[in-house]
């Protein structure tokens, strides 16, 4: 659970002010809401690292991609499927 | 051992690997500290190519391993209360506490949810007004700024049925501890790099130089860490002890300043007990005054008494580099991952249970017929 994982930012869906920015981020195809607060610099379509639902920092397309695929094979995504409560 | 072509990069793998073999002359030892990274050490069989001379130990970067057995018992204390709901990250449950795990104490009738996110414990809070919902904040340096923002959100929307048992370690803190120990057997460090994506790396550059201790900040796939303990190992045979960082694709200098403001807005730095080694002055974050009311421990008055730990788990030696798994007459008999008799038996990302579920099992014999001996 030390691991941030990154993914891909399909949409901004709440933006009430900056604490509650959250948009939609895609995980390998796992859809999750995250909260935005911390990367006031990302844009839709941008690849973010996102540690226990927090963005913490934008990252590069290909690098995202093959270090998702890493996490995947480790079993470290797991913590995606928890299901929200 | 994995077949190099397995790798993300295989030919980057060997060249590292060569280099490693060519410039190592003497013996060190290295700790990572996070236990991602010893997950992906063993899971992906690096122990087994790298020379002889060097030895990997695995430190205590593992929330699960070092969360104290004395905070397990609050957060059973917590969820055992009737109005409770108990939030908390999955890896949690089966740590057991000096009684038993909170996974038991669910079993026994406690409101525990597994969430994915400090944040959606404040919105089941909203859904919930007639209960009280505490979050499990355990984790290091990367997990403070969400378990921060929860009570920074819960604050904003006036949600007073929220509140965190806090349980947050830091990684500069208890290096020192390692290092200063007169026991230390550590020559070289590699900082997690997740945890200096939030916290930068300036913290390290007074420790590489008061211990002559190089640090390489590195991440956790393979060629991330052969490059961190080339890097390492490059300083040792040169005698350097400079703060280097590896993981500049995802780490910079100054770490991500929001996130900081986050942390120091709602918390305050505390000692921490951490789980087999003891108390580490200043090495844990607390709720501060400003945010009391948010902090589970004063509105619940906790008085949970200190908690024994159990004797026969020998992860404190572990977690200080001076003994790997194997050497515990535990491992794998007494405590294996369905009945963990310690904390690194509990998670994939402690050592213990990274050891039990890849090394294989040759390795195992071998290594308990050199200890036996
Ligand atoms: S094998 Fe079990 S008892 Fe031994 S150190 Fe690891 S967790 Fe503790």
């Amino acid at each position: 659970m030390c691991l941030a994982i990154p993914g891909k930012l399909l949409a901004i869906t709440a933006q009430l002010d900056e604490t509650f920015r959250t948009g939609k981020v895609s995980f390998g195809g796992i859809q999750k809401e995250v909260n935005l607060y911390m990367v006031p610099e990302a844009k839709v379509g941008d690849y973010i690292l996102v540690h226990v639902g927090v963005a913490i920092n934008v990252v590069d397309e290909e690098e995202a991609k093959q270090t998702f695929q890493f996490l995947k094979d480790m079993g470290e995504v797991e913590e995606l499927e928890t299901p929200n409560n | 051992m994995k077949f190099l072509t397995e790798y993300r990069d295989p030919e980057l793998v060997t060249a590292y690997l060569e280099e490693i073999h060519k410039i190592t002359t003497k013996p060190w030892t290295l700790m990572e500290i996070c236990g991602g990274q010893t997950h992906s050490l063993v899971k992906n069989g690096i122990l087994e190519m790298l020379p002889a001379n060097i030895t990997m130990v695995h430190g205590p970067g593992c929330p699960v391993c070092v969360t104290s057995v004395s905070v397990i018992d609050e957060a059973i204390y917590l969820a055992m209360q009737p109005q409770v709901i108990l939030c908390s990250f999955g890896d949690m449950l089966r740590v057991p506490g000096s009684k038993k795990s909170l996974l038991e104490a669910k079993a026994e009738g406690a409101d525990i949810r597994i969430l994915y996110s400090p944040l959606e414990a404040v919105q089941l809070a909203m859904q919930n007004p007639e209960k009280e919902v505490v979050f499990f904040a355990v984790g290091f340096e990367t997990t403070a700024p969400a378990n921060a923002l929860s009570v920074v959100q819960a604050d904003q929307m006036g949600v007073n049925n929220f509140s965190i048992l806090a349980s947050h370690v830091l990684v500069p803190p208890a290096m020192e501890a390692i290092l200063g120990d007169d026991e230390n057997k550590i020559d070289a460090f590699l900082a997690a790099g997740h945890v200096c994506t939030i916290m930068g790396i300036d913290e390290y550059y007074p420790i590489a130089a008061k211990y002559k201790c190089p640090i390489v900040v590195t991440g956790f796939e393979p060629v991330d860490l052969l490059q961190g303990i080339l890097m390492a190992v490059q300083q040792l045979e040169n005698g350097t002890y400079e703060v280097e960082n590896q993981y500049a694709r995802s780490v910079q200098r100054e770490g991500n300043k929001m996130a900081q403001d986050t942390i120091h807005k709602v918390f305050t730095v505390s000692d921490r007990i951490w789980r087999g080694i003891g108390n580490i002055p200043q090495s844990g974050y607390e709720v501060n005054d400003r945010y009391k009311e948010y902090n589970a421990r004063i509105k619940f008055h906790i008085n949970i008494p200190l908690a024994e730990e159990n004797k026969e788990c020998i992860s404190g030696e572990i977690m200080k580099g001076l003994k790997k798994p194997k050497q515990c007459p535990n491992f794998g008999i007494k405590c294996k991952p369905e009945h963990p008799l310690g904390a690194p038996m509990v998670s994939s990302e402690g050592a213990c249970a990274a050891y039990y579920h890849y090394a294989d099992a040759s390795e195992t014999s071998m290594e308990k017929e050199t200890v036996a001996s």
